[in-house]
């Protein structure tokens, strides 16, 4: 039963990768426009874009490249970078763990300044910090995180002449370090998010009769909040930080670019206005293949913790 | 008005208290257009966040509809002579590298924001229904294509999914449009597919159906109008994420490209010529967070409004 729940989950999740991949093929395929000559700029002569294009497979029917490109998926080939004749596999691998370690960071920040402020806000509903909380939360949420990186760059590098942020840093430390303020950016908005969340569902689950219940049975505020009500609450709140992750992926981009560190975000920029394609290409599907990762993960870890998702009664 | 021929129901109808008109218990219900957008925006502006977010959109809005005669030059006027002037009585913002009015590239700007975010949010809501109806009303397999093409659209982050295009095809404002409105298209249509199976089965459009009703009639005038709302509170709260995603991506140069003005692109000017001045960096930072603020300020109004059960918090 659960065995065939994981197994039915890990399928969508291939399919929806393998999918993606062909909807992005299909896509440039079909969009009216000349890929040759937008990824070699206008001057290249016309003898050059027919090599490219035949280099790149780009006169074979749809279907022959995309089977191509999964074929060689399948044995650990991305391609060639067209600049450097390095593997793309490799370029991919050299930078993954940065931007891992940014998005962890991240997540790792979110969760542990966002939930205990959700449960604050919650337990003291009503007062003058939930207020000020409710106002700060949704003033982070709404701001995209690249604005935030810049006001941060500029008064933390150009105003207070603080510790090296720019870059990714070499040893340990020095990384820790360059992590420290991009993951900080990062996190605003989900700290916000999360605290919001939690904050909602911890009040609603905190009017329910069994939390009533208890407190006629005299149990202890604290007990009550920490031990009944949040592990109930926490779920819708475990739910979303697939959706987080993704998202974090995505602004991970824009500041990897901004603090100039080594990422999967800045190679696909550096990709894009090199017109390196086979990089973009590659790139774009290892982020896919996280993006989605997660999201099943995220899943299959809610239900197990909820196992009414597992049996496939969801109430919703 | 209804006329009752039979004099007992006349009779009936007069110990009573005069039945208010149709079109009134309409109004009183919100059932009419006018009625119902006006009450909605009361509702709106009630609530103190609420307020805030509609007057910053109105402002907005405001400006974009009337932007030449609110700005007070030409966007794209140079004057070498004055380039990188502070903010002064001639300049609200001063100017840029190339000595262009900053006010009036914000204002021109906040023209290129809306007409993006409103036509790709309108083409992502035409296509989410369509594809949402159509997905609950023909064949399980042509429903279970449309769920594998909305998991295969939503397995990129939107703005890695934005960038691999425009990475191909090349920057210009239809396609910032059209990439951005392709990212939108599946949470529309899984909330129009969901809305619509459960709206199919209800006994009314059975009535419907035995009254003879076509299908098209049903699915127009009966089921859409069902459908609309929560799909309508989605749109509102996906302006400010549209709005970040377009200036991201003019922001890195892969978006509206110059001369045109966009909040994204004025930012990136800024940020380049930080070493100039702070005051255009600043004013453009200022600008998008307050219009995120106030899109998502109004979006959440709006979902308390429509649907009062996540107001309880």
């Amino acid at each position: 039963m659960a065995g065939s729940f994981v197994l039915r989950r890990v399928a969508t999740a291939v399919l929806s990768i393998v999918s993606a991949m062909t909807l992005l093929f299909c896509l440039t395929a079909f969009i009216p426009g000349d890929p040759a000559s937008v990824l070699l700029g206008p001057q290249a002569s016309a003898e050059f874009s027919r090599q490219f294009i035949t280099e790149m497979g780009l006169d074979k029917p749809l279907y022959e490249r995309v089977l191509f490109f999964f074929a060689n998926v399948a044995t650990g080939n991305l391609g060639v970078d067209v600049i450097t004749g390095r593997p793309v596999s490799t370029i991919v691998l050299d930078v993954l763990p940065n931007t891992i370690a940014l998005a962890l960071a991240s997540v790792l920040i979110a969760v542990t300044v966002g939930l205990p402020l959700g449960i604050f806000a919650a337990t003291h509903r009503g007062s003058r910090s939930d207020a000020v909380l409710a106002v700060a939360s949704i003033v982070f949420v709404s701001m995209p995180s690249f604005i935030l990186g810049i006001v941060f760059l500029v008064v933390f590098s150009v105003w207070l002449d603080w510790l090296p942020i720019l870059g990714t840093g070499t040893g340990w430390l020095d990384q820790l370090q360059r992590l420290i303020l991009p993951a900080f950016v990062l996190s605003l908005g989900y700290i916000g998010l999360l605290a919001r969340l939690l904050r909602t569902s911890l009040i609603e689950v905190l009017g329910e009769n069994y939390i009533r219940t208890s407190r006629a049975f005299g149990i202890s505020n604290w007990r009550i909040t920490y031990t009944y009500a949040l592990r109930n609450a926490l779920l819708p709140t475990l739910a979303t930080l697939g959706i987080i992750v993704g998202r974090l992926l995505g602004g991970a981009v824009l500041i990897e670019i901004l603090f100039a560190r080594k990422g999967l975000g800045s190679t696909l920029y550096d990709a894009i206005v090199s017109r390196n394609f086979p990089v973009i290409q590659g790139v774009v599907f290892v982020v896919v293949v996280i993006f989605v990762l997660v999201q099943l993960a995220v899943e299959l870890s809610y239900s197990l913790v909820d196992p009414r998702i597992r049996a496939g009664r969801q109430e919703r | 008005m209804v006329h009752d021929t039979e004099p007992t129901a006349i009779v009936a109808a007069r110990s009573m208290p005069p039945r208010p008109r149709l079109h009134e218990t309409a109004n009183a219900r919100g059932l009419t257009v006018a009625g119902s957008v006006a009450g909605v925006l009361r509702q709106i502006a009630s609530r103190p966040g609420g307020f805030i977010g509609l007057t910053i959109v109105t402002l907005i809005l405001f400006c974009a509809a009337l932007a030449p005669h609110i700005a007070t030059q030409d966007p794209n006027a140079l004057d070498i002579m004055h380039r990188f002037a502070p903010p002064s009585a001639d300049h609200l913002f001063g100017t840029d590298q190339l000595g262009r009015d900053l006010f009036s590239r914000q204002v021109h700007g906040t023209r290129v924001a809306m007409g993006v975010a409103l036509s790709a949010i309108l083409i992502g809501l035409s296509l989410g229904i369509v594809l949402g109806v159509a997905g609950a009303y023909t064949t399980p397999a042509i429903e279970r294509t449309i769920t594998i093409l909305f998991d295969a659209v939503s397995s990129f982050p939107s703005i890695i999914l934005a960038l691999a295009l425009v990475a191909v095809v090349g920057p210009s404002l239809p396609m910032v449009v059209l990439v951005v409105a392709l990212t939108l298209v599946p949470q529309f249509g899984r909330v129009t597919l969901a809305q619509t199976l459960s709206v199919i089965n209800a006994p009314f459009i059975e009535a419907e159906q035995i009254i003879g009703a076509s299908k098209p009639r049903i699915v127009f005038f009966h089921v859409i109008p069902n459908v609309l709302a929560p799909v309508v509170v989605l749109a509102a709260m996906e302006i400010p994420v549209v709005i970040a995603l377009e200036a991201s991506l003019s922001f890195l140069g892969l978006g509206i490209q110059p001369p045109l003005a966009s909040w994204g692109s004025l930012l990136q000017d800024g940020y380049q010529n930080l070493s100039k001045g702070y005051a255009p960096a600043i004013i453009a930072c200022l600008v998008l967070a307050i219009a995120t603020l106030g899109f998502t300020l109004c979006g959440e109004a709006l979902r308390d409004a429509i649907d009062p059960r996540s107001r309880r918090a």
